[in-house]
């Protein structure tokens, strides 16, 4: 009779349970001895005194790139390039360009775009066209 | 009406509710993003674990493979080394077709009465189809969203989520997979309740894990394209899970709870139901066997001696009538 | 009743069925036991013979199955001792997913449209019991993790659908994960045998293999008896007289083949076939081969009982070999007897360490195959001789058949012995046309007879499950005029006869070695004019055989 305790082809099953558990322990291991908080961005003196960007901070955090996708598709299909905000407040919607376009005031991609993007793994598009700003040190 | 899928879609639905109320309305974040996602975890690693064992503890006492092609034989003749594999390195290539590509289920054909006289064969491929993009559009989103569980993130994930984006429809891009997942699940539902016999077979355990999954796609999809999310925040408490220092952000919207709580509750039903077919196909006896068996002794570990007819009660019976009869016998009396 | 249905109207019914939704789900639905579709009760006498667990008389018709008071006890204990025993049953009772892939696959469905004979809702007669019985969702969740209570309604839907299923694995091959329905049959069966709920088709030939050493309970002289009346007749046709040996020591093989063959036709020919093999291989090769009296049972019935009653009637080959002293073992044309010998009986009965890996004395080829086991198929056996030229074969006197192989389902499912015949057809016959391809080699349909089923009382489900092999005859008769469908399986040619004179009326059934026997040109013979059945040769008749 077979014997309740017995495990058969133990060396198979060992195997597979080995590759199981080493795949579902995956994140656990991988970030072992890590400390990886959540970014925290750097905002320039000029983006801290204006306290608000074109929206709330929770807005832009979720919609910045629909707004952005919006904003090109508005300058280069009606050329229009201003945007007024609800307060009265008038920007130039443009990613790169000038004082008064979004890099206006967070000059340093590095501390404002890429942080938060290397740590969600996304890899947005707008650099394939526009050129970041020099970075000042 | 048919009960076993109602039954499936309000246990469905009413698990949605719950972890709405819970996570939302009673603001019961930490039970919901930090103890429940850890028990269920549990519960799956240890599920799986514990029924993968019971299962070996079970013997194969004999070699039963189905042959689906020629058999190893006359060295003139032309063996089907995979359907048929004598060698354990045939079985292995017959196992990876099995389960990456559902060679078995790509056999099928469908059955036909034509003018209600003659039986006829029609091509059927919709089933493998659907189950194939089900099985790896899931996959894929699955990998996916180990994103939100390792920092930095693996080339290899990146990768995946470049090919998985390569339409750059809109922004934030649109990944492929979870259409194609949302889009399998619901052909897969269609057509247990459309095709008569499937519905007829089908059990509530059959829609609920359908239910789930189309749930769990849904609300993740509606996070990413429509309601957003911050999803640093949400990063934030993934790492926090697997780095074992959990915490809850704030701003984390009560959407994300709710799609994590169906997620956990994908992982700890799934020991306990059938979606366990991802561990039984591999420890299948009619497919991970080598067909070797009068080349290579298989052994049963539980063999036991039997009452037999021998020879010698044989001949005590019909002596007579075989030395009659001229045949030769042991004892001549 | 199928006397009186005419195949036409036996389609409308069949077709109606399968456009019928049943109205009422299937736990719902009772169990009409049907004349003309089940097999009757076995014999207690043949139980008891073979001391049996609760050998009673009992009528599948009355409402009292006359069962022990504590059935449901020993089929619950019995149950649990196989899921122990058996990893394939309880995977097989875990992961179905219910995906449908099997339904019109099995040959049962397609010929009543009963959906019970779905092989999955068939598994699922068994696996509801189990989820009730065995697994923690079940028990809480009842009915809607589609667990129910073994009942006495249960119990006769066991009996009455697991004694329709052929056990001919075509499910398993479309199954994504291999979920083989004749394992769960076989358990099943074992289950029901537990409380004597055999068919006498099963039972009383098992019976007679234990006694006599064959299913149809001949005694040896009986046995000599009746190969000595082939013999008589094979001279009539050859000019030729053979002298088979029977139970001769110190032979260079044993063979062993189906019962079947020595009694009723078309298997007759078959075995005047083999007699004429090993007269050739005798006086031209001084290859001597050994018939024996007590193993002279090819066939397994025991294997639709229990797999210990497998074992104890396939113990009679191996134990047969040793007395003699032969080198290996040769065994004859049938399916279930190969997927015994093949995947049960080294395991079971083996090792077999008194017999030598089979060589061909007379081509020296070593069977590699079939190393462990030493028993080898008389189709690799003789595709091997052909190959090697050692075989004189006048083909054209077999002209006058224009062939179709039909793969018996073990062969093929359980084994792959798929192009050895072929082969052995394509020399020996001018005209042979496959049948299409969905219903040959690995996708092979049953002869709906298998696995016990080929008893008189259940004709229409045996036209029922025969439909789709008969369907594909039909088709290369009509479309090439085959008129001969040449098989491996004695069952087979016991089955088929029945079922092409109802299904496909001009076409005969015929044995592999019947094919070759005609063929074979023996030493010394006279100018045959007619074939083994003692009809003209195409070539005698001349120009109207055009």
């Amino acid at each position: 009779m077979p014997n309740k305790k017995q495990i058969y082809d133990r060396d198979k099953v060992a195997i597979g349970l080995a590759i199981f558990v080493a795949l579902i322990s995956f994140p656990f291991w991988f970030n072992m001895g890590k400390a990886s908080p959540a970014p925290e961005i750097k905002l320039s003196d000029k983006a801290k005194a204006a306290k608000q960007c074109i929206a709330p901070t929770a807005y832009m955090r979720a919609e910045h790139m629909a707004i952005l996708d919006l904003w090109r598709d508005t300058v280069v299909r009606d050329a229009k390039r201003v945007y007024s905000t609800n307060d009265g407040l008038t920007f130039n919607m443009s990613l790169s360009t000038g004082e008064n376009s979004c890099m206006g005031c967070h000059v340093t991609k590095a501390d404002f775009c890429d942080k938060c993007h290397n740590y969600a793994s996304v890899r947005p598009y707008c650099w394939d066209c526009h050129i970041a700003p020099k970075e000042n040190k | 009406m048919n009960v076993n899928y109602l039954f499936s879609l309000l246990v469905v639905v009413a698990l949605f509710l719950f972890a709405w109320v819970g996570a939302g309305v009673w603001e019961m974040k930490y039970l919901f993003g930090v103890f429940i996602p850890y028990a269920a975890f549990i519960t799956f690693a240890i599920g799986v674990i514990y029924r993968i064992v019971n299962w070996a503890q079970s013997p194969v006492p004999f070699r039963i493979p189905t042959t689906c092609g020629q058999a190893e034989s006359l060295p003139w003749i032309k063996q089907n080394k995979i359907d048929n594999p004598s060698t354990l390195w045939g079985v292995i290539v017959r196992m990876l077709l099995e389960v990456l590509f559902f060679r078995s289920l790509f056999r099928n054909i469908k059955l036909e009465f034509n003018a209600g006289k003659r039986i006829a064969y029609e091509w059927e491929k919709w089933l493998w189809l659907a189950a194939l993009a089900f099985h790896w559009s899931f996959l894929a989103v699955l990998v996916r969203h180990l994103r939100f569980f390792t920092e930095p993130v693996p080339f290899a994930i990146q990768m995946l989520e470049e090919m998985d984006s390569i339409l750059q429809v809109g922004l934030p891009v649109i990944f492929l997979s979870g259409f194609a997942l949302l889009a399998a699940a619901t052909y897969l539902f269609v057509r247990r309740v459309v095709i008569p016999q499937v519905r007829y077979i089908s059990l509530p355990a059959d829609y609920f894990p359908l239910f789930l999954i189309m749930a769990i796609a849904a609300t993740g999809m509606f996070m990413r394209y429509l309601t957003k999310v911050d999803i640093i925040r949400i990063k934030e408490l993934t790492m926090g899970l697997v780095s074992l220092h959990p915490a809850i952000p704030d701003g984390v919207g009560t959407l994300f709870f709710v799609h994590l709580f169906l997620v956990c509750v994908l992982f700890a039903y799934f020991p306990f139901s059938k979606l366990m077919h991802s561990g039984g196909v591999l420890m299948s006896p009619t497919r991970n066997l080598a067909n070797n068996n009068r080349a290579k002794r298989h052994v049963n570990p539980w063999n036991y001696p039997v009452k037999v007819h021998t020879y010698e009660e044989y001949e005590n019976e019909f002596r007579d009538r075989m030395i009659e009869a001229g045949l030769p016998v042991d004892k001549k009396e | 009743m199928s006397d009186e249905l005419k195949p036409d109207a036996f389609l409308s019914k069949i077709n109606g069925c399968h456009h019928q939704s049943p109205i009422t789900g299937w736990m719902d639905t009772p169990t009409d036991i049907r004349k003309g579709m089940y097999c009757y009760a076995a014999n207690p006498k043949s139980v008891e013979y073979l001391s049996l667990p609760h050998a009673h008389s009992w009528n599948p018709m009355d409402d009292d199955w006359k069962l022990p008071d504590n059935w449901k006890e020993i089929l619950h204990k019995g149950f649990k001792e196989r899921l122990e025993r058996f990893r394939s049953l309880k995977i097989f009772m875990d992961i179905c997913v219910r995906c449908g892939a099997c339904a019109d696959k099995c040959h049962f469905f397609i010929g009543t449209g009963d959906p019970k004979n779905m092989p999955v809702l068939r598994a699922e007669l068994l696996r509801s019991v189990y989820r009730n019985d065995f697994t923690t969702a079940g028990k809480i969740l009842g009915r809607l993790n589609g667990a129910r209570e073994l009942t006495m309604d249960v119990l006769k839907e066991w009996w009455y659908y697991f004694f329709q299923c052929t056990e001919c694995r075509r499910c398993s091959v479309f199954c994504p994960y291999g979920i083989d329905t004749a394992e769960i049959t076989i358990m099943a069966r074992e289950l029901l045998n537990l409380i004597g709920l055999n068919i006498d088709w099963i039972a009383t030939p098992v019976a007679n293999c234990f006694r006599t050493g064959n299913h149809l309970g001949i005694q040896p002289h009986a046995f000599k008896d009746m190969l000595d009346f082939f013999v008589e007749d094979i001279e009539d046709i050859t000019g030729v007289a053979l002298e088979p040996s029977f139970n001769k020591k110190g032979a260079d093989i044993l063979f062993i083949t189906p019962s079947g063959d020595v009694f009723a036709d078309p298997g007759t020919y078959t075995c005047m076939g083999y007699l004429i093999l090993f007269h050739y291989l005798k006086v031209k090769y001084g290859l001597e081969v050994t018939w024996s009296t007590y193993a002279s049972e090819g066939g397994n019935f025991g294997f639709f009982t229990s797999h210990e009653t497998m074992k104890r009637l396939n113990s009679k080959m191996y134990a047969e070999a040793k007395r003699l002293g032969v080198k290996w073992i040769l065994g004859g044309e049938c399916g279930h007897m190969w997927r015994v010998i093949h995947q049960y009986m080294d395991t079971m009965n083996g090792p077999a360490d008194f017999l030598e890996v089979p060589v061909s004395p007379i081509t020296g080829t070593r069977f590699e195959n079939a190393a462990s086991t030493k028993m080898v198929h008389i189709a690799e056996f003789t595709a091997d001789l052909i190959k090697h030229n050692k075989l004189e074969l006048d083909k054209s006197r077999n002209d006058g058949k224009i062939v179709t192989f039909h793969d018996s389902c073990n062969p093929a499912r359980g084994m792959g012995l798929l192009d050895e015949p072929r082969y052995v057809i394509k020399e020996t016959c001018n005209k042979f046309y496959e049948m299409p391809s969905n219903t040959i080699r690995e996708q092979t349909f049953c002869c709906g007879s298998g696995s016990g089923l080929n008893a008189g009382e259940n004709m229409e489900l045996r036209l029922a499950g025969g439909l789709p092999r008969s369907n594909a005859v039909k088709y290369v008769h009509e479309t090439h005029g085959v008129n001969m469908l040449a098989c491996v399986c004695a069952i087979d040619r016991a089955a088929l006869p029945t079922l092409m004179e109802y299904w496909v009326p001009g076409v005969e059934v015929t044995g592999l070695h019947e094919l070759v026997a005609n063929a074979l040109i023996l030493p010394g013979e006279k100018e045959r004019d007619t074939d083994l059945r003692g009809e003209p040769l195409a070539s005698m008749e001349g120009d109207d055989a055009e």
